[in-house]
């Protein structure tokens, strides 16, 4: 068979041709690496290091940590699949994540949930990463997030927030700008 | 009256209380440390002499502390099954991926006072000759791995970390390893796994016993956050000294988390064995009581694994006397001592300290598919019993609470579970999956089948072409 013909397996993650990490960047990930005696050790560090920059792990950020770490492509890949904390596409200036499990479940999680598709036109019945049209909001269901005693709990970006009435989520909903 | 007994959460939320390294001086912290790395070696009678680390570990031997993340194992068995004779290093990671629905007790000790989560780490470093050492926290402590990392740059500067810690020839270096979402990964095979860099999938034991074969393949201790700070207590005071604390076998404090339908949810400090789970829940100085109007429904007593104990469930628990002669009780739910043994007499597990409080408003069903959701979206998918019967018990669970169950699905849910867990899988989630759904079908069973009945009948008065009553169809 002519090589010319094949057709190259299309790769599920998202492009980013214009993917360079800057100096400080590449320093901290240097750094990072050396807290372990073998070097893939730091592939979540450095995955969490990347998305943190970019939002997202491109495919161009899979083969950088691979090459970084002298392993293989998949070695990476089989990391951004397995844990739900890395998203292969980009997710919304605000990121909601509100947590569906047991005890914030009975402290109305599923109301929370609901609130926040239907004021950004999302689907309440969906439970993975939804992204609104304009890209500035996404709103996903999590596991358990550790703060039950507080329910319902849900993180916007990096703040985390606890007993969210529907008012509080108002009151957050209102502060994304 | 059942009181707290805040040992561990002494200074936690105490107003003003911070947690930078100079509030933690101030309440006499680091000064365990200090006293443990300047341990003369001591002559036993025997003739033999017990250096500084060796006289820490007989310390926690004689604690009797047990593990405070799930499975309630001997902390000094697990020491001292550690192989000091391979040549290798010897890692020591601290479990801080607290992931057990119902559980928060680690997150207010990393984010309230970090400092002595790191003394009792860097104790139980010095003891097991440890020199590199992981602390392994959930991806969504995002500030907890800051709070973190401050703390460990202030030791550092303060000279309780790095080179020759406070001029006794010690070396030590921590680092933050964040996790990324995966519930796994608080199973102490699969962090490691994690921490090599890879998909978070158990290991098989044997041979992969952390102890021998961990970190690298190297000799490898892995305990929780809530243990290790008890560590640090048990240095101070004194092994013998710390196990008066609690009840026999089941010695210390423990951080118990009160969720659900409760008044006053929150976490409770207790003496292991001396508060009821009665008391827990209803007592004003813990949960507070139901809400108005309600009766108490279902607990479950140890985080979402943990079998679900009914509403006036009586058992009969064997107990021994402070003479050592054992004797049979019987005792209602509510009376049940919240430790490790009776809990497990009754049948369930205190797990990792989490009860999760049902009154009559939840819905059972529900509450068990929402169960049944989270295992099935944590399953790591390696082993096939788990992968596979986690999604079919919530596929199942979802048509019951979705309006197309079957009468049948109760006996249907049981059977599922009882064929994944005993040695089926790999790891204990097997058993994490499986207790859930055998439990709350069984103790429960009139509501799993009547869900599924009044499903058929509504299908079946919907379909125009169903069965008629003479048992002829239509078409």
């Amino acid at each position: 068979m002519n090589a010319a013909n094949l057709q190259p397996i299309p790769s599920p993650l998202q492009e980013q041709p214009d993917f360079a990490v800057p100096p400080a960047l590449a320093a901290q990930i240097d750094e990072l690496i050396t807290h372990y005696p073998k070097a893939r050790s730091a592939s979540l560090m450095l995955l969490h290091a990347l998305q943190e920059h970019f939002g997202f792990i491109s495919r161009q950020a899979v083969e950088w940590v691979a090459a970084k770490l002298e392993l293989q492509p998949i070695n990476i890949y089989e990391l951004v699949t397995f844990y739900p904390m890395f998203h292969q596409q980009r997710v919304g200036k605000y990121h909601f994540r509100i947590c569906r499990t047991l005890s914030c479940a009975l402290g109305g999680s599923y109301q929370l949930h609901q609130y926040f598709c239907e004021k950004l036109g999302l689907d309440p019945h969906h439970h993975g990463p939804q992204t609104t049209k304009d890209g500035k909001f996404t709103v996903e269901f999590v596991e358990c997030l550790a703060s039950c005693g507080t329910a319902p709990v849900l993180m916007c970006n990096e703040a985390f927030y606890e007993g969210v009435s529907p008012e509080k989520a108002g009151d957050i909903l209102r502060g994304c700008q | 009256m059942p009181q707290e007994y805040r040992q561990i959460l002494k200074f936690v939320d105490q107003p003003g209380y911070t947690p930078d390294l100079d509030c933690y001086l101030r309440h006499g912290g680091y000064e365990t440390l200090k006293k443990a790395l300047a341990l003369p070696p001591r002559t036993l009678p025997d003739g033999r002499t017990l250096s500084g680390p060796e006289q820490l570990r007989e310390e926690v031997r004689l604690s009797g502390l047990r593990g405070r993340g799930g499975a309630g194992f001997s902390c000094g068995l697990k020491w001292s099954f550690v192989d000091r004779k391979s040549g290798k290093p010897i890692y020591l990671i601290c479990n801080a991926d607290e992931s057990e629905p119902g559980t928060f007790k680690d997150r207010q000790i990393i984010y309230k006072d970090p400092h002595q989560m790191l003394e009792g780490m860097i104790l139980a470093c010095y003891a097991n000759d440890v020199h590199l050492a992981y602390i392994y926290i959930r991806g969504e402590f995002i500030e907890g791995a800051r709070i973190l990392n401050r703390a460990l740059q202030e030791a550092r500067a303060a000279h309780y970390l790095g080179r020759n810690i406070l001029g006794s020839g010690y070396d030590l270096e921590i680092h933050v390893h964040r996790g990324a979402g995966a519930y796994i990964c608080g199973e102490e095979t699969g962090l490691i796994e994690s921490l090599e860099g890879k998909r978070a999938y158990p290991r098989i034991k044997p041979p992969y016993f952390p102890a021998v074969l961990g970190l690298y393949n190297c000799p490898t201790i892995v305990n929780n956050v809530e243990t290790l700070c008890a560590v640090k207590h048990i240095v101070a005071m004194g092994g013998a000294e710390y196990a008066k604390i609690g009840t026999p076998n089941n010695t210390g404090t423990r951080i118990v988390c009160i969720s659900g339908t409760v008044r006053k949810p929150g976490y409770y400090e207790i003496e292991t064995g001396k508060v009821t789970l009665g008391e827990l829940i209803l007592d004003p100085a813990f949960g507070g009581g139901l809400r108005e109007g309600r009766t108490l429904q279902a607990i479950i007593p140890g985080g979402s694994s943990a079998k679900v104990f009914k509403a006036g469930e009586r058992f009969k628990i064997k107990r021994k006397g402070p003479d050592g002669k054992e004797t049979e009780a019987e005792l209602g739910v509510l009376d049940l001592p919240y430790d490790f043994d009776t809990i497990i007499a009754a049948g369930s597990m205190s797990g990792s300290g989490a009860i999760i409080v049902l009154d009559d408003s939840v819905d059972i069903v529900e509450a068990l598919a929402n169960i049944a959701e989270f295992y099935a979206h944590e399953s790591c998918g390696q082993c096939t019993p788990c992968r596979e019967g986690s999604l079919w018990m919530a596929k199942a669970l979802r048509r019951l609470t979705h309006g197309g169950g079957r009468k049948t699905d109760a006996d249907y849910l049981a059977r599922i579970a009882d064929n994944i867990p005993g040695g089926r899988t790999i790891c204990a989630f097997g058993e994490a999956c499986s207790w859930p759904v055998q439990s709350f079908v069984a103790k429960f069973k009139d509501q799993f089948v009547a869900r599924g009945a009044a499903d058929e009948a509504r299908r079946l008065a919907n379909t125009p072409n169903a069965e008629s009553p003479t048992g002829k169809t239509n078409a």
